[in-house]
Order: structure tokens, then C-alpha cells, then sequence
């Protein structure tokens, strides 16, 4: 015989205000098995809760339905002060009678009549409830950070300075990612790669950081705190233990003439080269798709100057196997590409502003490159086409980004803030030269951010016009540039020595297949999506599995950075103990009665079912089963759906209480 | 055009934005449109602004808010199809004829009127010049879809 | 090959050298040209300034007289037609109802279906190997600016040709054809359209900026395939020499004059000589080896950032 507790809360007037509550109470008291049925102002205050638990007691309850606001609220909240009576927590309801009855519908008969009837249901549902024990799951208390950026780097470091070990895999032959090619980072001016390089050597040289340089992800199994991650090391022909990194191979190569990564084509490199001095690890890769001795068997003469014999054309890709227990990805962006080759069908090029036809419009992290004093031109500023210094600079913003028609509608966030940068570096190298900058908002949001824009306009002379530009032709060396100041309302015209385009931020290449690969999802642009946008915002989906930097948004450093430690302090949180312990409202197979028919297993979305066999004790094969794998389960529903022997269900929402649920409506 | 106008198009379609809609059809700035479609095609959020002209002058015109006193363009365009829906065709020298009246009449120059004067026996003498124009055969269906399509017209 | 064709008002007006041309270069090519059983006028720039309604109906008409003598494919040698006729065709397929409220306004059915092409696209069907095979006079003397104006291009999802910033379909002609072409910045400026009587002073402002850079380019003549273009250009070239004092001399062909020109005609058989710029005298001039008009001869830039320095001034 049931002893329910039911405990209606008037949410102050949110619920009491729309359903009679002391009619509600009448009603449910006369419900089969009800015990108890109480009414209250706010159930979840701690007097309430203190009523809860006396009932508890006092009714000697074996189930409790609290008839409020929706369970996303405050189920814990309940569950806790059942366990605290001696109650099983799962075996707590909760009817919510208030998103789903008095917020929703205004006419108080009505509105009473269905409070009464949703905790109708949530009585026949705790009638059937079983106590339930929460899962736990071992941890490998290894991280794998993908990416090794400033995000990457911070989270790797953050993870390795508690005491656990962290892989990190880099898909470059160095680590540092774009911030090690910027020149100097807003609002404080900072020499890029002198504030990241010694955060970059503590990653390489940290006891507890293993760094796969030059590799990806393969493939991964598994599920929170015991992912299996198979990684391909790639081919550098070079073996980076004996390499003493010298430097002889690159300076003998004898193609020195390919266009560089690293400085997006500003400068040339060897055809064996590291991609710039400050790499972590410092030692070279072989350009396999230029190099002679691999194409066509000819040249080696790296090979014949290397004391260290560290060169070894036999190279192959390896692949190498790791155990992990929780994975944050931090794989960053690329730009927009604003010629005609693009990725993907709603994309166009913006063919007006010429670049790719002319040398000197360029974007903005090739103008990184030209700024940088370690860059292609040694810090000084010097066109592309002729070495020229600029004396007139025109700056595009929005290119790609807030573009509905050819571009990606969203804001790229930091454009604004890098062409106010840009045009202030400008003016510091080239003291007469004049910065243009046309914009169509300013959007400078963070601390010192607005003051860092104004700055650019008073002090650095950057001259501001709110328009956008129509087009670039190039005459007698100069580039025509046609825009518009809206502000005044009239066509502006300027002959530029050089035009930066600030393109906007997009995830990295190939992101969508590793998300894929751990279940994470991404939104139409590739970008990582979070569990919650405001609350839990490096966190996904997939148990285990973190985000964080510009892969889930266009962001800045000083966020990148923030959301690195941030999904650091979840995996902290996940190793907290040697096993984690996971909701147990999870799908269940009854082996006696399954079929083996395996529908479940290629139905359900998170590869939780697994094939299994019931043997007898001394090993004898009786059948073979499908087995639900407790870590990874989601509690979805599907196989249960699909199950034609009816053999799977859903603890805490077994069949049994989902129809018995239905009749008492009927 | 912009340079030229009064209102150009960014001022224009902010005024509509605002609902400042007569104060749009009375401005001159749609009538320098060339209709080269450029607006449209650069815009990055696929505002059909060479349409949003079109309308403005439609607008403009049925309204009797731009006139062809007003507005020499109104005035050759209402020229233009008052040709077709007699001609079916348009007839070049009629049209000319028409246009130079028309604006002599609305108190414009002599010298207007004798503009280009010269460019008729030029045009003669490459046989570019046509006394008796084409006409279509079938001239009353056409004046049959312009009625049906310019209701309660200015035309 | 076999199509309907719509010359509109001013290849019968105006501007009949225009079909003059395109009659004789398409005979030598075996096109078979089927003028529409009266046609009207597609409404140009006064209908869809005035009347919106009209602005469908007229092109519709004439999309509905095609489709009912059968044919699938129209020439329409004007941009501002074609394009006109193409958007009709386009808004008609979007709606249903507007295409039946437009069937019963012309009195027509009008299921748009048959395809509007334009000259260069009738070009690229016959085939650029075809062309360059029938080539008798090659047109080395030529370097061409190639001037597509506004409509060929515009709007891109309208007429859906070329790469409407940096469109390439009449160059390739000309250069299958023998001729060289130059990389100009004007080629899709507009020059000021139907404005020639209302506006003068527009389309000589913008005309006499197009001509100045096809000859800070280098360029001996300009290609046009329009023939309002052609008016702007080539009629109104004298009032533009008169208004800025400078005397551009640049000739203006159509695409079909240079096509009829190296299938072998002589210029006076494609109407060539009735331009007020005199174009190329004889078929034989086209072979001696003119110096480039205008003060710099620069050889045609296939990439213009190659130029490493050659006028640059920083």
C-alpha cells in the first residue's frame, strides 16, 4: 500500500494567485494512495522543505510529490531534504503547476482543474517509483587538451599544476597557435609571443604535460572518466629526440621558396623548416608535398649535413594510444576567406575589394606578420608589392561577419578592437603615415576597451568613418578606395597605399569531424556548442568532455584564457574523485528477455549499448544480451522505443509508469 | 549617384525606417538613380535597395508627389510610356518631339529645346534615323495591359 | 542553331547597327534568328520607375509570345531587355498567383519557360573552339577594354552570369578570337543607362570617367554588348570631348563587331562605319599593328599586383 506525501507550493502568488491551492489540496487528498496532502507558500524555502521532511517522518512516506515550479528548479533541492529524512531521493516527483499551469493559462477554474490533474499523474508515477542508486564510474585521472593555443596552453597548464598528467595533442608542428603569430595584443600592447612563449616552454618542458606535436586525433571510445583516444603522430621525418635543433638542415635546404604557414604567405621558408625560432618544440618537419629527396628521390643534402642524424626519410605516420578520463577542446579559429574558394555554399568572396588581384590588400593576420619584429620584414613596415613603407593605410571592418547576403550574419568580436590595434602600431612605426578606418559600429566592450578606441582617434590620429567601402581598383600604384561616411552623408574617396581587411572569425578546419568523433554538437557555422549559453558555458553535452576559447565563440584572449582555466577547474571537478558518480535514471535491458536483436544498439545516439553474453558461472554461453553501458547511458529513451521484445525501459520512467500515468487521465 | 542627390539611399531608407515616408517621396535623390543595381548587389543584408528606389519613385509619381514639372526625369519616363502604350513600340522621334515640348513648355530654355539639334542630320546620315517609326500590329492589346496595370494612373 | 529573337526598341531604333552586326556574324555561324511575331517593348527604365505592374506585364508578354510559338531559347542582344525579361521570368516562377494575374493581364499564358540569353552567352553556346576556328582575320591589332556595364552582371541572382565583380566571359571571346584584352577598373561602372535625354550631364560625367581608364589602361578601343552603352559611349563621345576638353578618340565596338570582324567581314558590312567614332576603316587595317592609343603603353596585365614597380609611386 502506497504512502504518497503530496506538498503543493503557492510559489507566493506566482501559482496561488491563478490555482486555488486549498482546492487542489482537497482534491489530492482523496487520491488512492495519498497520505498526505499538504499546501504551502514557498515549499522550497527552508521551513518548507522542514515540512517535507517532518512528513517524511511523521507519515512514515514512502514517496513525495511537491506539486510547484519545474523540476529543472529545484528537484535537487528536494531530493536532497528527502535524503536528509531517510527518504531515497529518487523516489521524490515533482509536478509542475506552474510553467505548465498557472504561468500558461489565466482562467482560475481551468487552471485549477489541470494543477489537480498533472499531480494525479505525478502520484501514479511515485506510486511505481523504485529506489534507485546513483552509478559510479571509474576515472582516469589523465586530461587530453586538443589544441594547443593560448586556451589549450592554459587549460593544459592549469590541469598539470594540480598534479595530473595532461596530454595535448597539436595539429601544427609547433604549439602557440595564432596568438603566437600576432605582433601586439590589445588593451595593453603586449609583445604577443613575449608574454606566450614561456608559458608555451612550461607546456613543453612541464613533468606532467606529454606533448604530441604535429598530430591529431584519430579516433575516440569511451565515455567520462574512461575515454580510449587513439592519436596520429604525422610524419616530420625529422626525429625530434635526436634533433639538437641546430638549424644546419634548413639552412643547406635548397628551396628556400615556399610560401610560409605561419606568416600566411608574407615570407617564404625552407622546404624543412621550423615554423618560426620561439616553436615549441623547437625542431623542424619536411614539407612533404615540396621536398625533393621524398617527391623524386633527389637532393638529401639535409640528410648529408644533420650530425645528429635526426633525418629519416622512412618516416611514417604512428599511431599511439592514450587513456584519458575527462578531454577539454581547444582548437581555436581560422579567418573568413574572402576570395572565391570557400567551404561552404552560402559563402561568396567579396570580389569588390580585390584581394588575391591585388598584392596590396591584405588581411589582418597577414598585417600581424608585417608588424610583428620577428615577422617576414623584421618589424618594419613594408608593402607587399614593392617594400614600400605605406604612407596611407585604409582599414575594412566587417568583412565576412554581420553579412547575411555573402558572409556569416554574427559579429566576429574583435575586429573592432584589433583595427583600432592595427591602426595605433600603424602610426607607431609610420610617424607620417595616416590610418582610415571604416566602420559600421564600434563595438569595444571590455575593460579599458572603449578608452583603448579612443585612443587610436586622439592621440594615433586614426581617422574614423562610419560606412562601409563599395570598392578597390588599383591605379598607378595606388589602390582607389570607395566607401562612405553616413555620419556626413557623403561618398569618401581614398588613395591607399595598402588596405587591411579584418575578416571575421570562424571555428578551425576540420572541427566539425572531431565533435563529431566525441559526440559534442555545433551550430550551422562550426562553432562547439555549450550546455548552456549563460550558465554552463564550457561544458557539453558529452559527459567528460569541455570547450572552451574560440571555438565556441569569436572571442578575445583575455576570454579565451578565462574559459581555458574554466574548463580546467571541470575537469578538476571530474577528478575530484576516484569515481564519478552519475544520475541512475538510465535505460536498463532485462537480459532474460531479450532477444538479441541488437535494434537498440544501432538506435541509440550515444553508443551506450553494447553487445554482451550471459554465461553461467563456470563460463558455459547461455545467450547473448544487450547491455546497457552505465557511464555512458543518457537516459534518452530511444531503446526502449525501439525495443520489440519490450525488454529495455527507463529506471524512474519505466513503461509501467509512463501508461499507468495515461490511464488515470483516461 | 550619391554625391549628387539630396538624399541618397542610406537616407532614404532610414527615413523609411522611421516612418518618415512623405518626407522620402518628396525628396529628388531617387530620381539621379541610375538603376545600376550595385546598391543591391553589395548589400550585406540583401536589402533590395534598387528595388526600395523603384518603389520611392512609383510611389512618388502615382502619388503626384514628384510631378513632371518638378522633375525632367518623371517627365521623359512619362513621355517614354505614354509612346509605348500608343505605339506598342518606342518611337524614337516622337519621343524626342515630345520630351523637348513638353519640357519647353514647363519653362524651360530654348536652348534646351535646340540642344542636340545638330545630332539629326548625324543621325540621318548613318540611317540611325527613323521619320516613320515601328509600330506593333496588335496596339490594342497593348493599350488593354496598360489599362488594366496603371488603374487609377497619372499617365 | 535555332532561337527566337527579341531585338527591342533600340536595335530597330537607334542602334540598328547593332543588329546590322549581329545579324551578319551570327549568319557566317549558323544561327538562325527567328524575330518575335510582334513583340513589344519590355518597358526599359520608365516602367519599373513608374508602374510596377507594368514592369512584369511588358517583358512577360513577350516571354509568353516565345513560349507559344515553341521555342526554348530567345536572344535578347539589349541587357537592360534581357534582364528586364529575366526578372520577370524569375518573380513569375516565385508566384503562382502573380503569374496567373499576369497570364490574364497580357492575355497570354505565360509559364516562363523559355530561356533569355544574351549575346555573349550566345557566344559561349556556339563554343569559344568553334569561334577560334573560324577566325580569318585575327584582331591583333585590338586591345580591347572589355565594358560590360550594369545588366549583364546585375542583379547577380537575377541574371546569374559571370562573376558580376570581375567578370571574364567577353575577354575570353576576344581572346579566342585573336585579340588582346587590358585589366581595366571600369569594366562594370555603370555609364548612366537610359539617362541620355533626361540626364545628360550624368552619362557624360560617368561615360567620360569609363573612357578615361580603358585609356589610362592602355586600351585602343572599348567592347561593348549594350547598346544604351554603345549610345553613351560612342554618340555622346563628341558632347563628352566638348564638356571636359579632352579628345578621347576610342572606339566603341559591339561584341558582334568584332566577332563579324574576324570571320572576315569588312567593318562597312557590320555597320562598323555608321558609328560617330570611326572604328576600323578596312578588314585589311586590322592586321597592321597599331600603336596603343593614349599616353602610357602598358602591355596587357594578366595580374596586376606582378607589376612590381613599373608606375608605382608610393
Amino acid at each position: 500500500m502506497s504512502r504518497i506525501g503530496v506538498f503543493i507550493c503557492w510559489c507566493g502568488e506566482n501559482i496561488a494567485r491563478t490555482v486555488d491551492v486549498d482546492e487542489v489540496t482537497r482534491q489530492v487528498a482523496e487520491f488512492p494512495g495519498v497520505r498526505c496532502a499538504v499546501n504551502y507558500k514557498y515549499m522550497c524555502s527552508d521551513p518548507g522543505q522542514a515540512i517535507v521532511r517532518d512528513k517524511i517522518v511523521s507519515e512514515r512516506l514512502d514517496s513525495v510529490v511537491v506539486a510547484s515550479c519545474s523540476p529543472h528548479m529545484h528537484l535537487r533541492t528536494f531530493r536532497s531534504a528527502a535524503s536528509l529524512a531517510g527518504l531515497n531521493p529518487y523516489r521524490v516527483e515533482m509536478a509542475n503547476i506552474r510553467e505548465h499551469c498557472s504561468w500558461v493559462h489565466p482562467n482560475r477554474a481551468q487552471a485549477t482543474a489541470k494543477a489537480a490533474q498533472l499531480i494525479r499523474l505525478s502520484v501514479e508515477k511515485a506510486r511505481r517509483d523504485h529506489e534507485l542508486v546513483p552509478i559510479r564510474v571509474p576515472v582516469t585521472r589523465r586530461a587530453l587538451v586538443i589544441g594547443g593555443g593560448v586556451a589549450g596552453i592554459q587549460a593544459a597548464l592549469d590541469i598539470a599544476n594540480s598534479g595530473y598528467e595532461v596530454v595535448m595533442v597539436e595539429r601544427e608542428p609547433s604549439i602557440g597557435g595564432k596568438m603566437a603569430g600576432l605582433s601586439e595584443t590589445f588593451p595593453t600592447l603586449d609583445c604577443s609571443q613575449c608574454i606566450l612563449t614561456p608559458r608555451m616552454v612550461e607546456v613543453g618542458q612541464h613533468p606532467k604535460i606529454k606533448l604530441y606535436s604535429y598530430s591529431e586525433v584519430e579516433t575516440v571510445s569511451g565515455y567520462v572518466g574512461n575515454f580510449n583516444v587513439t592519436i596520429r603522430q604525422k610524419a616530420r621525418y625529422v626525429d625530434i629526440k635526436k634533433c639538437t635543433g641546430c638549424g644546419e638542415c634548413w639552412n643547406v635546404c635548397p628551396l628556400k621558396r615556399n610560401p610560409s604557414e605561419f606568416d600566411y604567405a608574407m615570407g617564404m621558408r625552407p622546404a624543412i623548416y621550423v615554423p618560426f625560432p620561439q616553436a615549441v618544440p623547437a625542431r623542424p618537419v619536411i614539407d612533404a608535398k615540396v621536398c625533393a629527396k621524398i617527391i623524386r628521390n633527389g637532393c638529401g643534402l639535409c640528410l648529408k649535413k644533420c650530425k645528429a642524424e635526426a633525418i629519416n626519410f622512412k618516416d611514417q605516420d604512428k599511431l599511439v594510444e592514450e587513456k584519458v578520463g575527462a578531454v577539454v577542446i581547444a582548437t581555436g579559429y581560422k579567418l573568413y576567406n574572402i576570395g572565391k574558394f570557400q567551404d561552404r555554399p552560402k559563402l561568396e568572396g567579396y570580389g569588390e575589394y580585390g584581394y588575391g588581384k591585388y598584392k596590396n590588400v591584405i588581411d589582418s593576420l597577414q598585417f600581424e606578420r608585417l608588424l610583428s619584429a620577428s615577422g617576414p620584414t623584421v618589424g618594419e613596415l613594408k608593402r607587399p608589392s614593392d617594400g614600400a613603407q605605406p604612407k596611407s593605410v585604409v582599414f575594412l571592418c566587417c568583412v565576412g561577419s554581420r553579412d547575411n547576403a555573402k558572409g556569416l550574419p554574427y559579429c566576429s568580436k574583435i575586429c573592432c578592437m584589433y583595427t583600432a590595434k592595427h591602426a595605433m602600431l600603424y602610426k607607431h612605426k609610420v610617424h607620417d603615415g595616416q590610418a582610415h578606418v571604416f566602420y559600421m559600429d564600434i563595438r569595444a566592450g571590455g575593460k579599458g576597451y572603449e578608452e583603448f578606441v579612443r585612443r587610436a582617434i586622439e592621440q594615433d590620429g586614426a581617422q574614423y568613418y562610419r560606412g562601409r567601402v563599395s570598392k578597390i581598383t588599383e591605379e598607378n600604384g595606388k589602390l582607389i578606395v570607395r566607401g562612405t561616411d553616413t555620419l556626413a552623408g557623403e561618398p569618401v574617396t581614398i588613395e591607399a597605399d595598402m588596405v587591411v581587411l579584418a575578416n571575421a572569425m570562424r571555428p578551425a578546419d576540420g572541427v566539425e569531424q572531431l565533435a563529431q568523433k566525441f559526440n559534442v554538437g555545433y551550430d550551422e557555422y562550426g562553432f562547439l556548442l555549450e550546455s548552456h549559453p549563460k550558465l554552463r558555458p564550457v561544458e557539453t553535452a558529452s559527459a567528460g568532455v569541455y570547450i572552451c576559447g574560440a571555438c565556441q565563440a569569436p572571442k578575445d584572449i583575455p576570454e579565451s584564457v578565462a574559459q581555458a582555466s574554466a574548463a580546467a577547474s571541470k575537469v578538476l571537478i571530474t577528478f575530484s574523485a576516484s569515481e564519478l558518480t552519475r544520475e541512475p535514471e538510465i535505460a536498463k535491458v532485462n537480459e532474460d528477455t531479450c532477444a538479441a536483436c541488437f535494434t537498440c544498439l544501432h538506435a541509440c545516439p550515444y553508443h551506450a549499448i553494447e553487445q554482451a553474453e550471459v554465461r553461467t558461472p563456470r563460463g558455459v554461453f547461455i545467450k547473448r544480451t544487450a547491455r546497457v553501458n552505465p557511464g555512458l547511458c543518457m537516459g534518452c529513451g530511444t531503446c526502449v522505443a525501439v525495443c520489440p521484445s519490450k525488454s529495455a525501459d527507463l529506471e524512474g520512467f519505466t513503461e509501467q509508469q509512463i501508461y499507468s500515468m495515461v490511464e488515470s487521465l483516461v | 549617384m550619391a554625391a549628387t542627390m539630396d538624399a541618397g539611399p542610406t537616407r532614404l531608407i532610414r527615413l523609411l525606417q522611421l516612418g518618415q515616408t512623405e518626407k522620402a517621396l518628396r525628396a529628388q535623390g531617387m530620381w539621379q538613380c541610375v538603376s545600376c543595381q550595385t546598391c543591391s548587389t553589395r548589400c550585406p543584408k540583401s536589402v533590395d535597395c534598387a528595388g526600395i528606389m523603384d518603389a520611392l519613385r512609383q510611389l512618388s509619381f502615382e502619388r503626384g508627389v514628384t510631378t513632371p514639372e518638378q522633375q525632367r526625369t518623371v517627365l521623359f519616363q512619362k513621355a517614354f510610356l505614354a509612346n509605348i502604350r500608343r505605339n506598342g513600340r518606342l518611337n524614337e522621334l516622337e519621343l524626342i518631339g515630345e520630351f523637348k515640348l513638353t519640357t519647353f513648355l514647363s519653362g524651360r530654355s530654348v536652348a534646351f529645346l535646340l540642344k542636340d539639334a545638330t545630332l539629326a542630320p548625324e543621325l540621318m546620315k548613318r540611317k540611325k534615323f527613323h521619320l516613320v517609326g515601328e509600330k506593333a500590329h496588335d496596339r490594342a492589346v497593348v493599350a488593354r495591359i496598360f489599362a488594366r496595370c496603371m488603374e487609377n494612373s497619372r499617365l | 542553331m535555332n532561337l527566337a529573337y527579341y531585338p527591342g526598341c533600340a536595335l530597330h531604333g537607334s542602334s540598328n547597327d547593332y543588329e546590322q552586326s549581329l545579324r551578319a556574324c551570327l549568319g557566317a555561324l549558323d544561327v538562325q534568328l527567328k524575330e518575335l511575331d510582334d513583340w513589344i517593348c519590355c518597358g526599359a527604365t520608365a516602367a519599373h520607375s513608374l508602374n510596377q505592374k507594368l514592369a512584369v506585364a511588358l517583358p512577360a508578354r513577350n516571354l509568353a509570345l516565345a513560349e507559344s510559338k515553341g521555342f526554348h531559347e530567345m536572344l535578347a542582344p539589349c541587357p537592360m531587355c534581357s534582364m528586364q525579361l529575366l526578372k520577370a521570368r524569375k518573380e513569375l516562377a516565385e508566384s503562382e498567383a502573380l503569374r496567373r494575374s499576369i497570364s490574364e493581364i497580357v492575355e497570354l499564358e505565360v509559364r516562363g519557360e523559355a530561356k533569355v540569353l544574351n549575346l555573349i552567352q550566345l557566344f559561349e553556346a556556339i563554343g569559344v573552339d568553334r569561334l577560334k576556328a573560324a577566325v580569318k582575320v585575327p584582331l591583333s591589332s585590338l586591345n580591347a577594354a572589355c565594358y560590360y556595364g550594369c545588366l549583364l552582371t546585375r542583379p547577380p541572382e537575377v541574371v546569374e552570369f559571370d562573376d558580376f565583380e570581375q567578370p571574364r566571359s567577353m575577354e575570353k571571346i576576344l581572346e579566342s578570337l585573336g585579340g588582346k584584352t587590358v585589366d581595366w577598373n571600369y569594366r562594370t561602372e555603370c555609364c548612366g543607362a537610359g539617362m541620355t535625354m533626361a540626364n545628360e550631364q550624368t552619362v557624360l560625367d560617368l561615360s567620360h570617367k569609363i573612357l578615361t581608364n580603358a585609356k589610362q589602361h592602355g586600351a585602343n578601343c572599348l567592347v561593348v554588348a549594350c547598346p544604351m552603352c554603345h549610345v553613351n559611349l560612342d554618340m555622346k563621345q563628341p558632347n563628352i570631348e566638348q564638356r571636359y576638353g579632352v579628345k578621347h578618340a576610342m572606339p566603341i565596338y559591339y561584341l558582334s563587331d568584332v566577332v563579324g570582324l574576324a570571320l572576315g567581314f569588312e567593318p562597312e558590312r557590320l555597320g562598323v562605319n555608321r558609328h560617330f567614332v570611326p572604328g576600323v576603316a578596312r578588314s585589311a587595317d586590322l592586321q597592321v599593328s597599331k600603336p596603343a592609343a593614349g599616353p602610357k603603353a602598358a602591355a596587357p596585365a594578366k595580374d596586376a599586383g606582378t607589376k612590381a614597380g613599373a608606375t608605382a609611386k608610393s
